[in-house]
């Protein structure tokens, strides 16, 4: 039989997939956002880098 | 699709979690105390962090906080289908199984230790590792059920987040750090006493060796009265230092002397004089407790921005 209508369990379930996408998207605009920030720090700059920019 | 491809065997409608029910595993009441904490100890410390990576270590940390709330539901899910104040949460409420709650636990502590140390430095993240193996395996699993101090030496692991906050910003320890972790360490027993003298049915069903089932009630009482008198001691001391001044010594001695009076209450009273009122000195004791504790670090908070805007200078 095909689902026609949305089940209530669909419903239910949607707010959780929902929930897990949007810890998705922020785990992945946590990340970019740490590596733009260390990245423009210049903290994986060598060592060496370092020393002269100082 | 089909109806064959919606699995109604698992769980019935109604136990069927939520998102909700997986986010209420990491105890998010407890969590605004872990948060609040570890932001004052990371502006209260001396060194700047870029706003974005303090707020990344602040959510790191409320995730490992969350983790060992997850792990402690897993490890106490048949204490906590006995205790009234514990039932429904989302294991003995049969919504989440205890397997789902334990690889929660160990993914998101992985998680946020990995990445705490990632976005500021190893020390923050080697203290919050230490704090979650502290509130799971020595807290929950070993002196929870052991002994009645389980309170006493397990409010450590709720005292821990100020020093990472503080540890994120200057990648160590200091006396400073190790005040404000004494500040709750002391408070968590007069705290959790007050809860298990009005709570009192619920630690002696579930046979947790709470001090109110081990020693009795008048025991208890003196007991709280003793670590109040120690907490003021201590509470007011630390406005000497350098997390001190002004400001937080007037909001540190007016509460102290709130809690005090409270303590000389509850250790002056009878179980018939609680009764008779349903333990309302005890249930305003510990709602006072909540302030105190929540004033102590807005105070420390205040001073250190006063401090870094040179007014006190």
């Amino acid at each position: 039989m095909s689902l026609s209508k949305q089940h209530e369990l669909h419903t239910r379930r949607y707010s959780r997939n929902v929930g897990v996408g949007l810890v998705l998207v922020g785990v992945i605009a946590i990340v970019f956002g740490l590596t733009v920030v260390k990245v423009t720090r210049g903290d994986y700059e060598p060592a060496s880098t370092q020393t002269v920019t100082q | 699709m089909t109806d064959t491809s919606i699995n109604t065997q698992a769980h019935s409608h109604d136990t069927e979690a939520q998102f909700s029910d997986y986010f209420a595993l990491l105890k998010p009441r407890v969590m605004t105390l872990v948060v609040f904490t570890a932001f004052v100890g990371l502006l209260a410390a001396p060194t700047p962090v870029h706003p974005f990576i303090g707020f990344c270590a602040i959510l790191f940390i409320a995730i490992g906080g969350g983790a060992s709330g997850a792990l402690n539901m897993w490890w106490d899910a048949d204490i906590d289908a006995v205790m009234k104040r514990t039932q429904r949460r989302p294991i003995p409420a049969g919504k989440v199984t205890g397997d789902e709650a334990f690889a929660i636990g160990i993914a998101l502590s992985a998680f946020s230790v990995v990445f705490l140390g990632l976005a500021s430095n190893w020390v923050a993240a080697g203290l919050l590792a230490f704090t979650i193996f502290f509130y799971v395996v020595i807290y929950t699993m070993w002196l929870k059920r052991w002994t009645p101090q389980n309170i006493v030496i397990g409010g450590a692991a709720g005292a821990f987040p100020p020093m990472i906050g503080w540890a994120v910003a200057t990648g160590g320890i200091s006396v400073e750090s190790v005040l404000m972790f004494c500040l709750t360490f002391m408070w968590t027993p007069p705290h959790f006493w007050a809860l298990a003298l009005f709570m009192r049915k619920d630690y002696d069903n579930a046979d947790v060796p709470m001090l109110t089932v081990t020693h009795g009630r008048r025991s208890t009482r003196i007991h709280i009265l003793v670590y109040t008198v120690l907490l003021a001691v201590l509470a007011i001391g630390a406005g000497f230092t350098s997390i001190g001044g002004p400001i937080y010594l007037t909001v540190a001695v007016v509460l102290n002397v709130l809690f005090l009076r409270g303590a000389v209450q509850i250790w002056k009273r009878d179980e018939d004089m609680s009764e008779e009122d349903n333990f309302l000195v005890e249930r305003k004791f510990f709602k006072l407790s909540l302030l105190y504790l929540f004033a102590h670090f807005g105070a420390i908070l205040v001073e250190a921005g006063f401090d870094k805007f040179g007014v006190w200078a």
